[in-house]
């Protein structure tokens, strides 16, 4: 007998050989080791995947990334006026010369690297926990390859009443550069921090951040994932919400060859809320694909989905978002929109929403939809003396502006909505 | 100021016919107003002289001063001093009503070679401008004519035009769905701009709205043609006796 070849079983074995599993700590240690254990189990994903349809995970599971050439540092770098905690990576490796003292009231804060080696941590309650926790319905394997291999991340607990937001920043130096990073929030009840991210990580870029929200407790997270065309990304959030938490979660993404962020939200605990949104936008070989996955698990709690994508010169928006709401989960309040701006006939967008419902006392919303520009709006700005490439960028930043509404700070949302006239402008 | 030849014009889709031969002209200091049954192609004559797509010029001329209006773009055509007050004003969400203001009223003194007007000088001519037509702060911030009132919408043109002050005016209904006292504040606007080098088109229904703009021409628009022209009186006969005795006349 023949065997047929196994493209899964092959990915993953050529994949994991190239890799080490990381010393550590005991609680490291085994946590790697189940984080491989699972990844061994699922393998690696592959195009015929369901959860996979829309997006091609090969460059992203490859023994070695393609190459990406990293565009210089910007002028005004994102968030660069926001006073912050600056923590630098470079390539996906903590630099603590270029990164501010990991000291700020209110919060513990520490390596990943350094956590690992303890024996005992209060991440090993955390540490890949929400990872394996969102393996089910849908297998996440890249998650689990990000639990088992990354070695650095930041590691914070929020205490108390923060005075600065913790800013994670993404240095793109070697074409080569092939970066882990896994990331522990655990907000305590009543507290609540600001987290923002920028940059473009590496040529090939695997990110996880676990949160978990204690009562009341909140979490406002903003990225911007950088300029850099051939990179590829793959990123997870696993958010797992108390009594009253509030998670906003908002992403930015300009251009990137291959973008896949999925994000995992349990709403576990009464009247919590979530709301999770992102504006990307691309041309030519751009891929962007936003996977969001909602449970509502409690009584009388809101999440809220807004995505929008501009796409041009035959550029691929992915948006798969569903809301799951569990029996027992009345008064739930679930809205989902996604929307694509095709800027010319090549570019498309493949939409999945979906909404699962057991309880019978709740509001649920979705909506879909993909057009060009408004010719009508488009000839009002022209009959009123505005030049047509003008117009079109406005109508451009506007249609983006629902997105950027949803960040809860309007001078963040100012930041971001500056770069997007700027990219604008830039690619006329 | 306005000048039309024999204009011509079929739907782009479809080849149909609408415009069929219109003549007309409108001297600068003037105002003209154009009635006529509904269909006969007065906001197609808008949309045309302002630039619409979907329409095609088959025979015909239309100048702006000595400016081949069709030749241009539509953001040419207001550069160069066109404006239309359209009979449907668009919802435009997530573009604040200020921007959209200020990026006209710039990019038309961009294209025109003249400098841009700095925010605060903006500020203070549209607030005088929108105070006297009791358009509030507000619907200024707001995002244009989104969950503006019909009245509102139309109000909100007339402070387009004071803002971008052209030199040619074309009003499509502006009065309809006005109040009486909103048809008061439109035509108060109106009158504060006339003057010897701007003139009016005005596309309206009824005699109302002329009874506080008092045209100087009007004309009578059936089937794609002027089918006649005269004084003040034409709109009043209109008013009484409907169209059927001067379409029966033109036939
Ligand atoms: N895009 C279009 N597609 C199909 N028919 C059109 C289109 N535009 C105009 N028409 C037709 O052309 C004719 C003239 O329309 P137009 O809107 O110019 O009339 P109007 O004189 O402004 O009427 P009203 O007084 O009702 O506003 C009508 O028969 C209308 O149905
Ligand atoms: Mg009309």
């Amino acid at each position: 007998m023949i065997a047929r070849p196994n493209p899964r079983l092959q990915a993953t074995t050529s994949r994991l050989e190239g890799l080490t599993l990381p010393e550590g700590g005991s609680w490291a240690r085994a946590a790697r080791s189940a984080a491989l254990a699972r990844v061994e189990g699922m393998g690696l994903p592959v195009r015929r995947d369901e959860y996979w349809r829309f997006t091609d995970p090969q460059g992203l599971v490859t023994p070695e990334p393609m190459p990406a050439a990293p565009l210089p540092e910007e002028e005004a770098p994102a968030f660069a006026e926001v006073e912050a905690l600056r923590l630098v990576f470079v390539d996906g490796r903590f630099d603590p010369q270029a990164s501010d003292p990991l000291d700020l009231d209110g919060l513990e804060i520490e390596r990943l690297a350094d956590v690992a080696d303890r024996d005992i941590h209060w991440a090993q309650g955390l540490y890949g926990v929400l990872e394996s926790e969102g393996q089910n319905p849908v297998l996440r394997p890249l998650a689990a390859l990000n639990s088992a291999f990354a070695t650095d991340g930041i590691v914070i607990h929020v205490t108390g009443a923060v005075s600065r937001p913790v800013h994670l920043v993404y240095r793109h130096e070697a074409a080569d550069s092939d970066a882990m990073l896994h990331h522990l929030v655990r907000v305590d009840a009543g507290a609540s921090l600001t987290l923002l991210e920028s940059g473009p990580a590496a040529a090939r870029f695997n990110s996880v951040v676990e949160v978990d929200l204690a009562e009341g407790a909140r979490l406002h997270h903003v990225r911007t994932q950088g300029r850099d065309h051939d990179r590829r990304t793959a990123t997870h959030i696993f958010a797992r919400l108390a009594d009253e938490a509030d998670f906003r979660s908002f992403t930015l993404t300009f251009n990137g060859v291959l973008t896949r962020n999925e994000a995992v939200v349990w709403l576990n605990g009464d009247r919590a809320v979530a709301h999770l949104a992102g504006a990307a936008v691309g041309d030519g070989d751009f891929h962007h694909d936003d996977t969001v996955f909602v449970t509502h698990a409690a009584e009388s709690c809101e999440s809220r989905q807004v995505f929008k994508k501009v796409l041009r010169n035959g550029a691929t928006g992915v948006f798969q978002g569903k809301i799951l709401v569990r029996a027992g989960a009345q008064k739930t309040d679930g809205y989902q929109l996604s929307q694509a701006l095709l800027l010319d006939e090549r570019s498309q967008f493949l939409a999945k929403p979906e909404l699962e419902i057991y309880a019978d006392d709740v509001k649920c919303s979705h909506g879909s939809t993909a057009g060009a520009i408004d010719e009508t709006a488009l000839f009002y700005l022209r009959s009123r003396g505005v030049p047509e490439s003008d117009a079109k960028d406005l109508l451009t930043l506007a249609f983006l502006r629902e997105a950027l509404q949803e960040i809860p700070d309007a001078r963040l949302a100012e930041d971001l909505a500056g770069r997007l006239e700027g990219w604008l402008a830039r690619r006329r | 100021m306005l000048d039309i030849r024999n204009l011509h014009v079929e739907l782009e889709e479809d080849a149909k016919p609408i415009l069929k031969g219109l003549d007309l002209s409108v001297g600068a200091g003037q105002v003209h107003a154009i009635m006529g049954p509904n269909g006969s192609g007065k906001s197609t004559l808008s949309y045309v002289l302002a630039g619409r797509d979907g329409y095609t010029m088959t025979e015909g001329t239309a100048h702006l001063g000595d400016i081949d209006l069709l030749a241009l773009e539509p953001e040419e055509r207001a550069a160069a001093g066109l404006f239309l007050a359209f009979q449907y004003p668009v919802e435009i969400p997530g573009v604040g009503n200020m921007t959209f203001l200020r990026t006209a009223l710039n990019a038309q003194r961009k294209a025109r070679g003249q400098e841009e007007v700095s925010s605060a000088d903006f500020l203070k001519l549209v607030r005088a401008k929108a105070s006297s037509l009791k358009i509030d702060a507000d619907m200024l911030k707001r995002p244009v004519n989104v969950g503006f009132s019909g009245g509102e919408k139309k109000r909100n043109e007339i402070l387009q035009m004071a803002v971008l002050e052209p030199r040619m005016c074309i009003l499509d209904e502006t009065d309809s769905g006005l109040d009486v006292d909103a048809m008061r504040l439109v035509s108060e606007g109106v009158n504060a701009l006339r003057d010897e080098g701007r003139a009016f088109l005005v596309i309206t229904h009824y005699q109302r709205l002329l009874d506080h703009i008092t045209p100087d021409v009007v004309h009578i628009m059936a089937n794609g043609r002027i089918i006649r022209t005269g004084g003040p009186e034409l709109a009043r006969e209109v008013e009484t006796n409907g169209y059927a005795d001067i379409l029966a006349e033109a036939q």
